[in-house]
């Protein structure tokens, strides 16, 4: 009995590869370095909706029906969040942050994975109530586009308006929460003027290229879906986006510390994970010639090197100890 | 015998008091690594594997998202997230929907890990006052895994050992003291296996 199970995750497993392959020859949408336990439930929930047995019925209508993919696209792709989610990341986007960006004629944000857009409606309330709103431009992407339609609309279900309220008084919310948009039926209806310096476009982390000159990258919950030569590709286009001295702001649960790009970042609240890219020169590899002129450094120069230096460091810290005895008021 | 690879623990109301008596009675060279989902409400910043701590001698931590997992370690779910095992071996994170009204879903951590472990793996249903987690519970019994559910009896909470025990036919029904005394048997088993 375990073995046959063994096989058929086995088989599920290469029908899922085929699955991705043929959405991505097909459509140009490439799932194929997500996480696969998420992608998995995300594909089994729409199998059992649709009644296939198997994934490979599944790849023939994703193939042969456009509206069925459209409405498989939406499964893979939607996250559904909420505003404020994380309340203490934004007390600290408003405390911390927002008072370097007071300096600067133009702020240009790139929300990027935005989803049906409650972050983003997050973050223009808290730009307005920081008189920061007028002087933005945030930029929100997404490369789902009836996401990206809903999030345009900015119309939510008004049963989620109390949880809402209560993140933003949370987040420390100066204003009262219902002045921000107009209920109707069971709707809430985000406010206009929220819209005005929002750019809404279509954009693929995965293929589509750089946003230039960025002062605050804000992509929450998105990398945690994907893996991690994936992860790493989406660091690169953000590095290559942000200004120098520019905030990367991510979920909680991520991190761009087991990235390739870890030592283009400082922290700035570690706890909320929010960097800000440095300015250090970083050592290109590739501009060093193989014919240069470089010794090779043998171990035991290195090991030499390494006592020298931590004898020096010891004589140091005694010396400073000896400094502090005579006068300890310094 | 078989050698079990992993644990997985679905906990709910009543579960700071169960977890913290069953990790006491653990030592810290288990085989296998224990991961847990334990609900917990909305927005609780704190990290929950702190509370849990103090008596046990295992090295205790929140997972981490693409986390490789390792022997001897017990994982916990972080709030508001859940929590899922990749076929490699490490954690993945997800925001998506809540499942049973949870977010960390017991559901979704077994389902996942039964795939990553097939029949290596050890499910255990916990005290709790809902039905989560016994559909995960099925999955791994019906691939050949372990399904062990706490005594309701002696449960703060029985309702979700008694779903569990319900929706699949369990291994072992057992008191925590016993199931400690399981978890450890099973590890030795595992190190004469490999010596």
């Amino acid at each position: 009995m375990n073995k046959d199970y063994s096989e058929e995750h086995e088989n599920e497993k290469l029908e899922m590869y085929l699955l991705l392959e043929a959405i991505y020859r097909k459509y140009g949408y490439d799932f194929r370095n997500y996480s696969r336990a998420s992608l998995n439930r995300r594909i089994k929930h729409r199998m059992s909706i649709s009644g296939f047995g198997t994934i490979s019925e599944m790849i023939h209508k994703a193939i042969y029906d456009r509206t069925f993919f459209e409405t498989f696209l939406a499964d893979l792709s939607i996250t559904v969040t909420d505003m404020f989610r994380d309340p203490t990341f934004f007390i600290s986007l408003r405390k911390e942050i927002f008072p370097m960006l007071k300096e600067l004629h133009h702020i240009k944000i790139w929300v990027a994975g935005c989803s049906t857009g409650e972050e983003v409606y997050s973050l223009s309330i808290l730009l307005k109530e920081e008189g920061l709103y007028d002087k933005s431009t945030i930029y929100a992407t997404d490369f789902n586009d009836s996401a990206l339609k809903k999030a345009k609309e900015g119309i939510y279900n008004i049963n989620l308006i109390k949880k809402y309220t209560s993140n933003y008084q949370i987040a420390g919310g100066i204003e009262s929460f219902s002045d921000y948009f107009i209920a109707k039926y069971d709707s809430a209806i985000m406010d206009q003027s929220l819209k005005k310096n929002i750019i809404f476009s279509s954009h693929n982390l995965v293929t589509d290229g750089m946003f230039g000159e960025m002062d605050m990258v804000i992509c929450r919950n998105v990398l945690i879906y994907f893996n991690r030569d994936l992860q790493n590709n989406v660091f690169k286009l953000f590095t290559e986006s942000l200004c120098e001295g520019g905030f990367l702001c991510l979920g909680t649960k991520e991190t761009v510390r087991l990235s390739k790009y870890s030592h283009d970042y400082d922290d700035i609240v570690k706890g909320e994970k929010i960097y800000k890219k440095n300015s250090k020169p970083r050592l290109d590899i590739t501009h060093i010639n193989s014919n240069s002129n470089i010794e090779p450094v043998s171990t035991g120069f290195i090991n030499k090197s390494a006592t020298i230096i931590s004898e020096a460091k010891t004589k140091l810290e005694e010396l400073q100890r000896l400094i502090q005895s005579i006068n300890p008021g310094n | 015998m078989k050698k079990y690879e992993a644990v997985v623990i679905g906990v709910s109301a009543g579960g700071l008091v169960a977890l913290k008596s069953l990790l006491s009675m653990l030592p810290n060279n288990l085989s296998f690594p224990i991961i847990i989902v334990q609900h917990l409400y909305y927005n609780i910043k704190d990290d929950f594997s702190d509370l849990l701590k103090g008596g046990s001698l295992l090295k205790i931590k929140q997972a981490d998202d693409k986390e490789k997992i390792n022997s001897g370690c017990v994982y916990i779910a972080p709030s508001n997230y859940h929590l899922l095992i990749e076929d490699d071996k490490t954690f993945s994170l997800s925001i998506d929907e809540m499942v049973n009204f949870a977010r960390p879903s017991i559901d979704v951590l077994f389902e996942s890990a039964s795939d990553a472990y097939g029949a290596c793996l050890i499910g255990i249903i916990l005290t709790g006052a809902n039905n989560d987690g016994s559909m995960g519970l099925k999955k791994i019994k019906d691939r050949g895994g372990l399904a062990v559910v706490q005594d309701p009896n002696t449960a703060e909470y029985s309702s979700m050992p008694l779903a569990a025990i319900s929706a699949t036919e369990v291994d072992h029904i057992l008191p925590l003291e016993d199931i400690a005394r399981l978890i450890i048997r099973l590890s030795c088993n595992n190190t004469k296996l490999q010596s």
